[in-house]
């Protein structure tokens, strides 16, 4: 099996080639502006080391935060008409109610409410209205739109109105992009229509960037699929990447924990990713990071989206560092950083600017820079800036252990010579050779997932988890996942208050292998 | 008579605070907040006045939700239908409403009342029967006060409206009101029984909603200044720290149509080393650590995250998180002999003498 993993960040872009579970080569690649003439150099670079050559490629894997930039930054969104299958229903809180302003005059092209949906049992809640979803589709096709996000109450129980609604939109615009909230996953209405708005706003743009990185890939002589990671730190293929952008919105922390686990060969462990200006803190759990808990906002956007569970802190292999004796007060580091300038601004490159990395060179961690430019500083000094530094680690640590006993600590990223080789409450400091590209080497690796999550009835557990797990299969290998590879990796019941007849909400997870890699 | 006019920034402390004092339960007031924003944006306000205002025989009507949470989520109830089972009940009790009331300050019906209240352009009263949230309709200041357990009217947003006419008792209206809930669905807008000026003065308990925006308040201060959240509520409140630590462990079932449980939490900080589990039915109920009951019911117990101060749920709580456990005073009516068979450790089936962290 080879594989390439790239991953697209702020700074660079990383490219890997793994053959066999071994990493062959790793290439950094400025990142550029329009991002596939930066995925086109790195892939240059790496057919340039001559590894590429002879046996094909059975995936491309590339992690890129594009979709989640044009969100945040309010730029190439496609104006979305919304259409909520639920009336008479929660009328008071129409699509987009709880967007900020500026992004809902971006994306809102129209709202659509009609007589449909579910009970949390599967009866119908409302027949659903088809003479009134033709018109809702009429009038969007007289307003110009081409995206529709459709919503219906309880549509991940029972997605029969969504499917039906969207049939009888695309009789009336055929090449409409039309989103479904039943395939953007769980209960909560409002956070699952949300993620579909999202989901519909970023149509055009998810055409036209996996366009292009399918061009870049063939363009670099390499036939193979392309894959794009995912937030909880799987793959889509391009069809479902192109589909459903919104599931790979911020898979850049996810790739750098999922390749900590591969490189160090742990599944359960703490992991630190120290970059040039923050680091994340988080945890693995059977190979894959513990999700967060809770809402999480996108762009100021309520979604439920999986995302891993991290707690970042202003420390990095940039950060800048003020010394006691600059009469400044005490000594610190961080919070502030010189960023992706790093090779410009630190004292060691020729500049002004004290940073962590200028410390580590002084102190013959890294051979890097001119060391004579930062011989004025001593030991004594060197270690107490080493120190604080790893003071701010435990602590990050200490917050997102959820154990008592000493766990063991991966270390990655590019400043992870900040991270000590004893810290308390940690049983072993891993380094790991091409730590500093473990994102891209967690894009290569990625598998695929299939989530489950509804209310069984009148089942007992075992059967209720039993169906569950069967749907969870299922959604893995329509994704393209090899069935005989599949693990549950997740698996959470929740009994529901006030419903009878033992009614219970089920939630699994299953990964695989891709198939046919 | 004095009334206080409430502006968008009381109503979004209140939806903080009402969580807090949900203790666990109650329902997350995000949705109801959302649908008072949309109402102060069409222009509607809403007045609270204080129970010493109400004349003797002005009759109030709480208005709340009922049902599955989860339920909720998709079906997010609305102004509308929450005026009706307002209205069906003025229908049927042929009386006209002074004022309206929460039924239960904790959780999203502390926010409720106003959304109706937007709409009738009516006042709500500062007082409800519960002073946080409870599991069951017996568990209130009311039915300690022996007043009324019925009528009391369901209603469904498709133009279902139940009145469930005469009951002896409170268990009963509970039983049957939940039987009408969840053939509607598992959620329902509904007006408990009328009450007087003169029984609200006597039996309710008072200035909940202005302690809820007061706690409210002080979380949303210290999370814009990125200060101590949880220290914050304690600046307003008698409250103390009883528990600092993770979620280790979260062991859910229902029975009887209520989810139970444990919380079992890790000691962080100061309380490294520590045990403690919180055993739940919808809210927290005994708070033991090290294996010793710490906390009970009817004394306040909320979780809170430790960053933000902001209340977390039974339902929702989750492997992981990181929280604070203090405890808040209860309601003197609560304390009392009677009280206490109502809402002690032992109406939720804990043989515990009732002990307040508060009277040590």
């Amino acid at each position: 099996m080879r594989r390439i993993g790239i991953d697209v960040g702020g700074t660079n872009t990383d490219a890997v080639l793994i053959e066999e579970g071994k990493v062959v080569r790793a290439v950094k690649a400025p990142t550029s502006e329009d991002v596939t003439t930066g995925i086109l150099d790195s892939l240059k670079s790496l057919g340039a080391t001559g590894v590429l050559a002879g046996k094909p490629i059975d995936g491309v894997m590339i992690g890129t935060t594009h979709f989640i930039n044009a969100v945040v930054q309010r730029r190439h969104l496609t104006r979305v008409g919304a259409l909520r299958l639920g009336m008479p229903a929660a009328a008071s809180l129409p699509p987009f109610c709880d967007w900020p302003e500026d992004l809902a005059e971006l994306v809102r092209g129209g709202v659509w409410m009609v007589e449909g949906g579910h009970e949390y049992d599967g009866r119908l809640f409302m027949p659903l209205d088809e003479a009134a979803v033709t018109n809702a589709a009429l009038e969007m096709k007289a307003a110009g739109l081409k995206s529709v996000a459709i919503s219906a109450i309880f549509s991940p129980l029972d997605p029969s109105h969504e499917r039906r609604a969207a049939e009888l939109v695309a009789r009336v615009l055929p090449d409409a992009a039309i989103t479904c909230s039943s395939d953007l996953g769980r209960i909560g209405l409002l956070e699952r229509e949300n993620a579909g708005l999202l989901n519909a706003a970023l149509a055009d743009l998810a055409r036209e960037t996996i366009a292009a990185f399918e061009k870049a890939i063939a363009d670099s002589g390499i036939a193979a699929p392309l894959f794009i990671t995912q937030n909880d730190g799987t793959v889509a293929e391009a069809g479902q990447a192109r589909r459903l952008p919104v599931y790979s919105f911020a898979s850049g922390a996810t790739n750098s924990m999922r390749g900590a686990a591969y490189l160090s060969g742990l599944s359960d462990a703490m992991v630190i990713d120290v970059g040039g200006t923050t680091t994340d803190v988080g945890q693995l759990k059977n190979g894959f990071p513990r999700e967060a808990n809770s809402v999480v906002k996108v762009g100021g956007v309520r979604t439920l989206f999986r995302m891993p569970d991290l707690l970042s802190i202003g420390l990095g292999g940039g950060s800048h560092v003020v010394l006691e004796r600059d009469g400044k007060g005490p000594l610190k580091v961080g919070p502030v950083s010189v960023g992706y300038r790093l090779l410009k601004e630190g004292i060691a490159f020729g500049g002004k600017q004290l940073t962590t990395t200028d410390v580590a060179i002084a102190m013959g961690v890294l051979k890097l820079g001119d060391r004579a430019k930062v011989a004025h500083l001593d030991a004594a000094t060197c270690r107490k800036v080493f120190s604080e530094a790893a003071r701010m680690a435990e602590e990050a640590i200490d917050r997102m252990k959820t154990e008592a006993g000493d766990v063991p600590l991966i270390a990655v990223g590019g400043g992870a010579f900040l991270v000590p080789d004893k810290l308390p409450g940690v049983s072993e400091v891993i380094h790991v050779q091409h730590g500093d590209c473990a994102n891209a080497v967690g894009a290569a690796i990625a598998q695929v997932s299939g989530e489950c999550d509804q209310i069984f009835k009148d089942l007992s557990r075992a059967e209720a988890l039993a169906a569950a797990q069967g749907i969870a299969n299922d959604r893995a290998v329509a994704a393209g996942a090899d069935r005989k590879s599949l693990a549950t990796i997740e698996s959470e019941d929740m009994p529901l208050a006030y419903l009878p007849g033992n009614s219970v909400r089920v939630r699994v997870r299953v990964v695989g292998d891709v198939a046919g890699a | 008579m004095k009334l206080r006019a409430l502006t968008i920034d009381d109503i979004e402390s209140l939806a903080v605070g009402a969580w807090v004092l949900g203790t666990g339960g109650g329902g997350n007031p995000y949705l109801p907040l959302l649908n008072m924003r949309a109402l102060y944006r069409e222009g509607h306000r809403v007045q609270l006045m204080q129970a010493a205002d109400l004349a003797d025989d002005d009759l109030v009507a709480g208005a709340g939700g009922m049902g599955a949470p989860l339920v909720g989520i998709e079906r997010m109830g609305d102004p509308h239908t929450l005026t009706r089972a307002v209205r069906a009940m003025e229908l049927h009790a042929k009386c006209r409403f002074r004022a309206l009331m929460s039924v239960e300050i904790g959780g999203g019906n502390g926010v409720r009342p106003f959304m109706a209240a937007a709409l009738m352009k009516l006042p709500v009263v500062d007082s409800d029967p519960m002073g946080r949230a409870y599991p069951e309709g017996q568990m209130t200041s009311t039915a300690i006060g022996g007043l009324a357990p019925s009528p009391i009217s369901l209603v469904d947003v498709r133009g279902l409206e139940s009145i469930v006419h005469r009951t002896p008792n409170a268990k009963w209206t509970e039983r049957v009101a939940r039987k009408i809930c969840v053939e509607y669905g598992s959620t329902a807008s509904m007006c408990t029984p009328p009450r007087t000026g003169a029984q609200i003065k006597k039996w309710g308990i008072h200035g909940t909603t202005t302690k809820a925006i007061r706690i409210g308040e002080a979380v949303r201060r210290a999370q814009r200044v990125h200060d101590d959240a949880v220290a914050a509520i304690l600046s307003v409140e008698p409250g103390k720290i009883l528990y600092k630590g993770k979620v280790v462990d979260v062991s859910r079932r229902v029975t009887e149509g209520y989810l139970r449980g444990v919380l079992k939490l890790e000691g962080m900080d100061e309380f490294r080393g520590a045990s403690m589990h919180i055993n739940f039915q919808n809210e927290w109920i005994v708070a033991w650590r090290d294996e010793q009951p710490l906390a009970m019911t009817p004394d306040l117990i909320c979780v809170l995250d430790s960053v933000s101060g902001e209340a977390v749920g039974s339902e929702t709580i989750r492997y992981g998180q990181r929280v604070t456990v203090i405890a808040l005073p209860p309601p003197d009516i609560f304390t009392t002999p009677k009280g206490l068979e109502h809402v002690g450790p032992r109406a939720f089936g804990y043989d515990l003498d009732f002990r307040s962290v508060f009277s040590a």
